[in-house]
């Protein structure tokens, strides 16, 4: 495991600056109590903790954040919103960090590279949803 | 900002009221007594002891809280200087330092403790039955009790919300619809000095005093109020554990599970619910969970060998004397701590699932446990906002009395002459609650030696 | 009872099934649902993002249209569609900063502030119809089925859209009670179900899917009703997936709450289109002889 340098200018980039204010969260009111992780349905799947993924943003790790699976599983349940001790929106700040690379438009999913059988499959519900979350 | 004292006259009352007969107020009673002042103690519940006398063993040097707190118990009950009351309440102060007029409501106990010599026959037949406010509901008591062994004084009261005989008089009195309770009155029939007195009624005690000192304590936050934690009877708060583990207790020390008895081989201990939590609960810590979730952990480690306790912490607040040492010996005898929250505990047939992380190893666990203890924010003791009010008294947004200056009049609130100590000013452990008690029975002392000099002149500050 | 009805994309398509027995048994009820006219998807999800008005938009113009219509409140099947709606009318009724910007870009409508309320069947049938007298419709009691009442999310998240205690809601049980069934209790009952991950991640999904099944399973159900077209289909697709990979899996029929109503108020079978449920339902159904 690679040290990491912090420092102001990381801790304070544009990335984070943009998170906070896409989510509208304070990411330093977390305080790393992980509840978060431990009711998140989608944790079994992720690379980096819900939590921890706070804690990358904290320390300004932008690049780590931004190769994670983790915010391209959260299934905005809301669970983490409900029971965090803090009132921290986790959810919120999945979605911001999505968007950051979304809005450069870099699709997560590729809708045109969809099966005919799939795409015949899933309900509407499911892929407008899908297309609105992980689609620019 | 402390206002000096102005003029007091020389004549006032050479009395102290103490509200509260916890710990705090207990010792707070004894200094102001021992000084030479006459004090009344005010107790709401049927004896003094408030929550230590509960407690299994204290941290860190694992006394037996009521070893060496009766001896204390006994010398308010026996001190020339003290005049006890119990099963009383403040309901009205007026007047200012030096000079203030109490009325205090002597509930009516329907026992002549003049009479009465403790022997327990009462007790030992009453059929009425109510949860145990001194084993936290894990165990019930009778209608006509002593909370516990070692009350003071050990002379019972009735409860007539559970009393069979007060019912039957009320339905008779109001001829209602229904099936008539019986004419129970055991306790007076097999009472061998005629202390049950049905007639005896509420009285009001006046006293005039010099200064009141505040020691009403706290109670915890219920179980319910954090969302994820169900409600069911293998999950339990820290007194109710208390109560299990102590070898007086419902189960004579054995732990047990409340829902089959069986003795629990895995335990989960929860910090922080309620307590560092402003969306569901209080902002504040609430200051002695860590310890005594670890002391917890070791007497269960103690009671049951082949056990295993879990703590889920997210930090680990050990500030006092020995404290740090004491958790270190706790994790290195073999107490589990894993560093995250529980989202959720839920039932699983026999078994409690706790649905929980360990951010230390970036790892989600799930313990299937047989009993969980949650450790619940520590709130200001139920019903204290009209007492406070009463004495005109500020109180913080979290309902603890605020100190006239927070570094240097930590026992002294708004009102002159009216002083504060234990867990009523807040969260505290019991060491800096008797250090409180002396502190302000100290500034009680230094109010009262002012008053036998020449009036002073009056300062402005 | 006349109310204004918003159906949803889905609803309308594979889950017609959820649609046709809700009216149905409304019918019976007494409750004349209006279906919003010119209706447009509601978007699905909704935006979390503070500085995202657009995809409100779709939201909004429904809300202005109910008002169009003459009504003051708007019910929705589909629980998805009833919390995106919900979110984005509380925004009009409480941002004032955002309903500015959001009407001066609608301004072909009237400014709309909010003035509709946005409701889930469930909360009709609780608070406007009464549990009595969807009971007195009752003409073939379920019998005490073992029935499991799944959630999801979007009924009970966040706390502002909730239409019943978030942790241990009981307004399905309730139903389930009041349709002469057993309610079967279990923990994975507000538990998502992977949402729309299906897309992309579809075999995540079967595993929220296998743990919530087993769940109820191990708790007596026999089925799992459901309020979400979503939720149904992730339910619903995991399990041939699942009995292949774990040898023990047990599925279960799902259905939705509107289709055990149909069934115990005696209603065609037909209205309740099982076809579009699994095979599996279809033929549980016939074996417990709720249809014939």
């Amino acid at each position: 495991m690679a040290r990491v340098e912090l420092s102001s200018k990381k801790l304070h980039s544009e990335f984070i600056k943009k998170v906070a204010e896409i989510s509208g969260q304070n990411i330093y009111q977390c305080y790393q109590c992980g509840k978060c992780s431990a009711g998140c349905p989608m944790c079994f799947a992720m690379d980096v903790l819900p939590n921890q993924i706070i804690r990358l943003a904290q320390l300004g790790l932008e690049d780590e954040i931004a190769s994670s699976k983790t915010i391209w599983l959260c299934a905005s349940c809301l669970t983490c919103d409900a029971r965090c001790p803090k009132g921290v929106d986790l959810s919120r700040i999945m979605e911001a960090m999505r968007l950051l690379t979304l809005r450069i438009n870099k699709n997560h999913i590729e809708p045109s590279k969809m099966s005919t059988e799939t795409l015949a499959e899933l309900p509407a519900i499911a892929l407008v949803s899908s297309f609105r979350k992980l689609t620019s | 900002m402390y206002k000096l004292m102005q003029n007091i006259e020389t004549a006032h009352a050479q009395k102290a009221l103490v509200i509260g007969g916890g710990i705090a107020g207990i010792q707070a009673a004894l200094d102001i007594a021992d000084a030479g002042y006459q004090v009344v103690l005010v107790e709401r519940t049927p004896s003094i002891g408030g929550h230590m006398i509960q407690y299994a063993e204290v941290f860190p040097t694992l006394d037996c809280p009521q070893c060496i707190m009766t001896p204390k118990m006994v010398e308010v009950s026996q001190h020339p200087n003290i005049k006890l009351l119990t099963y009383a309440e403040v309901k009205n102060v007026s007047g200012k330092a030096g000079h203030f007029k109490i009325e205090i409501l002597q509930k009516s106990r329907r026992v002549d403790h003049t009479k009465c010599t403790g022997c327990g026959a009462c007790w030992q037949k009453c059929p009425g039955k109510a949860d145990s406010e001194y084993n936290a509901g894990v165990s019930e008591r009778t209608a006509i009790y002593i909370p516990f062994p070692q009350a003071v004084p050990a002379k019972p009261v009735i409860d007539t919300k559970h009393c069979r005989y007060i019912h039957y008089q009320i339905f008779m009195a109001n001829k209602t619809e229904g099936k008539k309770p019986p004419e129970c009155r055991i306790c007076e029939k097999i009472c061998p000095v005629n202390a049950i007195d049905w007639e005896q009624q509420d009285t009001i005690v006046t006293e005039e005093v010099g200064a009141i000192v505040v020691a009403t304590g706290f109670d915890l936050m219920p179980l319910n109020q954090i969302p994820g934690y169900g409600i069911d009877p293998d999950i339990i708060n820290g007194i109710q554990f208390e109560r299990l583990l102590s070898p007086g207790g419902p189960t004579a020390g054995v732990v047990k599970r409340l829902s089959d008895g069986k003795i629990p081989r895995e335990v989960v201990f929860i910090s922080c619910c309620g307590s560092r939590d402003p969306e569901h609960g209080v902002a504040y810590c609430s200051r002695v969970c860590c310890m005594y979730l670890a002391k917890q952990a070791m007497l269960y480690k103690n009671a049951v060998p082949d056990g295993q306790a879990y703590v889920f912490y997210i930090d680990t607040r050990t500030t006092g004397k020995g404290y740090e040492e004491f958790l270190q010996r706790g994790i290195e005898e073999g107490t589990l701590y894993l560093r995250g929250k529980v989202s959720r505990v839920y039932r699983d047939r026999d078994k409690l699932k706790v649905i929980g992380v360990d951010t230390l190893s970036s790892r989600k666990v799930e313990i299937s446990c047989d009993m969980v203890v949650l450790a619940m924010a520590i709130l200001p003791s139920n019903g204290n906002g009209k007492l406070f009010s009463l004495l005109g008294i500020e109180t913080d947004i979290d309902g603890f009395v605020t100190e006239s200056h927070h570094k240097f009049h930590p026992m002294e609130t708004a009102v002159d002459g009216i002083f504060v100590a234990g867990v009523a000013q807040g969260p505290k452990d019991i060491p800096d609650s008797v250090a409180q008690g002396s502190g302000a029975a100290g500034k009680v002392l230094a109010l009262f030696s002012r008053a036998r000099l020449k009036p002073q002149e009056p300062v402005k500050v | 009872m006349e109310l204004s009805y918003y159906p949803g994309c889905t609803i309308k398509t594979r889950a017609r099934n959820f649609e046709d027995s809700a009216m149905a048994v409304l019918h019976e009820l007494g409750v004349n649902m209006v279906e919003l006219p010119r209706w447009n998807c509601c978007g699905t999800v909704y935006s979390l993002a503070d500085d995202d008005l657009v995809h409100h938009i779709a939201s909004v113009r429904n809300l202005m249209h109910v008002r169009k219509q003459g009504h003051e409140k708007v019910v929705t099947l589909c629980a998805f569609c009833y919390n995106t709606l919900h979110r984005a009318n509380d925004i009009m009724r409480d941002n004032a900063e955002k309903r500015f910007a959001i009407n001066s870009f609608m301004d072909e409508e009237a400014a709309y502030e909010g003035q509709v309320s946005v409701s889930h069947l469930l909360q009709v049938l609780r608070d406007d119809i009464g549990l009595e007298k969807i009971s007195a419709k009752v003409q073939k009691p379920l019998d005490g089925l073992k029935i499991a009442s799944y959630y999801g999310c979007t009924l009970l998240r966040p706390k502002s859209a909730a239409i019943d205690n978030p942790e241990n809601p009981t307004i399905l049980q309730s139903l389930v009670k009041a349709l002469g069934g057993t309610p079967i209790e279990f923990p994975f009952a507000t538990e998502c179900c992977g949402s729309f991950q299906v897309v992309d991640n579809r075999d995540f999904v079967n595993e929220r899917a296998y743990e919530i099944i087993n769940s109820a399973v191990k708790n007596g159900a026999e089925a799992i009703i459901v309020s979400c077209p979503l939720c149904e289909f992730n339910l619903r697709q995991a399990q041939v997936k699942l009995k292949q990979k774990y040898t023990d899996f047990k599925g279960l029929p799902i259905l939705y709450f509107t289709q055990i109503m149909a069934l115990s108020f005696g209603l065609d079978i037909k209205i309740n289109d099982f076809e579009l449920n699994s095979t599996e339902t279809q033929e549980w159904l016939k074996k417990e002889k709720l249809v014939v």
